[in-house]
């Protein structure tokens, strides 16, 4: 091998090993102090100790932040999905007046900040006499993930699957029957990655759920509490449980869907 | 079968905002026959094909199968079921899955169910295929699960867009063989669309040749292309030596054609003093005077060998008028050497110009 190329490969290797040091140091960090044993998560490192996993499960306001960020993402990102798909079918597969206008229209909210989104959906719950509450932090997120779930049904919704769907028209198959036996089965992969999509966006999405909600709160809503009361090893083991969980997550949609393909 | 023909087209037309698709197509098909659509690209063959079965829905005109008006009807509930070009096999599902769709949607059970499947798969040569994915099969493979998937259904009409435009040569043969097989046995009507006039030639019953959203011919494979209605037809339908002349008096279906080789006699349908381009196949153009049309002498200006036969161009002696011939892989041939030519006047067909 020639010196330049070994420089080169040392170089990128070094570069490679540099960006996944940036990466994943904080989080290597965030996983090493949940376990401390003391009351700051700063060096030195002492423990380890299970104790603040412990402290964390038995809050009760933690515990009831994480069972509502999961309601809110799981009925949000569900209800971004179905209205993504839907819209991106009709978009795709029908022409009508207006058809790009509309488009622009339910791609919009993607360009709107969560700022600007989150204080209008506050402005008008409270014109409609509306209180703040979980449901609206679930019509929130489905504004702003709605538009994404649309655009990724879309890019799937090509002539191929549609030559695919008049197949099954051709054999008798109504327009629901197309749409649940092929159209949906057919781009579930795309569909389920949508859905995990949006699911993370709407985990850890503050500012909206800030704005609409009163005393229901969503877990990173429970985290900023928290940590304006000071650092502690307790949000760092909840922080640590949550990236554990992404993990999994991760592991199992790519074994269910995408190992099959190849 | 009653008088009433299978498939009955009449007068349709398709007019997209600035062009005709379809431009007054009448046709009429008895039941069990082999149709092939022929013509070029944008030609107006897909456009019928698909208004056939449903797909677009003609500005006016009639569409009846089996003596019911289709006209508007959604493909769904037509009695046609399509080949398509790619085959739009469902991805996600199994061999038996994607052959039993169609009776899953018409609510066929149980061991029926699973007998016409088997049924329809042994017919298309898969036995024992129904457990695999469509990624794993073949082209070929995957072309056999489409029709199947497309006959257990039992359609009075099977409409075949394209379907052997992406195999290879020898698997092309094969297929063709094994469609026109499949025709007889099944004993329906096969509407068949092709660019390929060797591929309709082998396979049809009935050939329709199509150009600039009219039908231009209409009729056996032997007669379109022996006795061309068009010009175009003839040109479509394989190569061909062009004679241009004039009508000038003949009877019972002969004629005398004044051309620039001069006076030739020749058959065909037209009238006294028309202008027409005579045709004339490769193959019946004789060398030496034995034809009882004289064409005078002509140069050889180019030969190849084709394995069968030499394709050998030539050019008349007086100039201006070239040949297209063919000769035996046994002859003497050799540029610039001249021969004689001749054809028989029943090979000599007139069309318009």
């Amino acid at each position: 091998m020639r010196w330049t190329q070994r420089l080169g490969n040392l170089v990128s290797g070094f570069y490679l090993t540099a960006c996944y040091i940036f990466i994943l140091l904080p989080v290597a960090v965030l996983i090493l102090f949940s376990f401390q044993d003391g009351r700051l998560p700063v060096p030195p490192f002492h423990g380890p100790t299970l104790n603040w996993y412990i402290t964390a499960i038995s809050n009760d306001r933690l515990m009831a932040g994480l069972g509502n960020s999961l309601m809110v993402g799981l009925s949000s990102s569900a209800l971004s999905v179905i209205l993504g798909f839907l819209a991106a079918y009709g978009v795709s597969r029908y022409e009508f007046a207006g058809k790009r206008l509309l488009q622009g229209i339910i791609i919009l909210p993607l360009a709107v900040s969560y700022l600007l989104v989150g204080m209008g959906l506050l402005v008008t719950i409270s014109s409609l006499g509306l209180g703040p509450s979980l449901i609206m932090v679930v019509v929130g997120h489905v504004v702003i993930n709605m538009p994404l779930a649309f655009a990724i049904c879309l890019a799937q919704l090509g002539e191929h699957q549609r030559k695919i769907e008049w197949a099954a028209r051709d054999l008798g198959a109504s327009t629901f029957r197309v749409l649940t036996m092929v159209t949906m089965p057919m781009i579930a992969p795309a569909m389920i990655a949508a859905f995990c999509l949006c699911f993370t966006l709407s985990w850890d999405e503050f500012i909206i759920a800030f704005l609409v909600t009163r005393f229901d709160v969503t877990l990173p809503i429970v985290i900023w509490t928290m940590l304006r009361g000071g650092l502690n090893p307790q949000t760092n083991a909840v922080g640590s449980f949550i990236f554990l969980c992404s993990i999994l997550l991760l592991i199992v949609v790519e074994l269910l869907l995408f190992r099959k393909r190849s | 079968m009653t008088g009433q023909p299978h498939l009955d087209i009449a007068n349709l037309r398709k007019i997209y905002s600035e062009v005709t698709a379809l431009d007054d197509v009448s046709l009429a098909v008895e039941q069990g026959a082999y149709v092939v659509l022929l013509g070029p690209s944008g030609s107006g063959k897909t456009t019928l094909l698909s208004a056939i079965g449903g797909f677009i829905i003609p500005t006016s005109g009639r569409i009846g199968i089996a003596g019911k008006d289709v006209t508007t009807l959604a493909p769904a509930h037509r009695p046609t079921t399509t080949l398509f070009q790619d085959y739009a096999l469902f991805p996600h599902m199994s061999v038996a899955s994607n052959v039993g769709f169609g009776l899953k949607i018409r609510r066929v059970r149980g061991a029926d169910y699973d007998k016409r499947i088997k049924g329809a798969l042994d017919m298309v040569g898969l036995e024992g295929y129904g457990k695999r994915g469509i990624h794993e099969l073949s082209g070929g493979q995957r072309q056999r699960v489409a029709l199947a998937r497309a006959l257990v259904v039992e359609p009075e009409i099977l409409l075949l867009d394209e379907p052997l435009g992406a195999l290879d040569l020898n698997l092309r043969r094969q297929m063709q063989d094994e469609l026109m097989d499949l025709q007889r046995r099944t004993g329906r009507s096969f509407v068949h669309v092709t660019h390929d006039q060797e591929e309709a030639m082998a396979l049809a019953s009935l050939i329709v040749v199509m150009n600039k959203g009219r039908i231009e011919d209409m009729g056996t494979p032997k007669r379109i292309y022996e006795r061309p209605a068009t010009r175009f037809t003839a040109t479509f339908m394989g190569e061909s030596t062009q004679i241009a002349g004039r009508i000038s008096g003949g009877q019972n279906g002969v004629f005398n054609v004044a051309t620039g080789i001069g006076h030739l006699q020749a058959v065909g349908d037209a009238g006294d003093g028309a202008e027409v381009t005579l045709i004339l196949r490769p193959e019946n153009i004789l060398v030496g005077t034995a034809g009882d049309v004289g064409l005078g002498q002509a140069r050889i200006r180019e030969a190849v060998f084709q394995g069968a036969h030499y394709r050998v161009l030539a050019s008349s002696e007086s100039g201006g008028q070239d040949f297209v011939l063919r000769l035996p892989p046994d002859a003497r041939v050799e540029q610039g050497m001249q021969i004689d030519l001749s054809c028989q006047s029943s090979r000599l067909v007139a069309v318009a110009r």
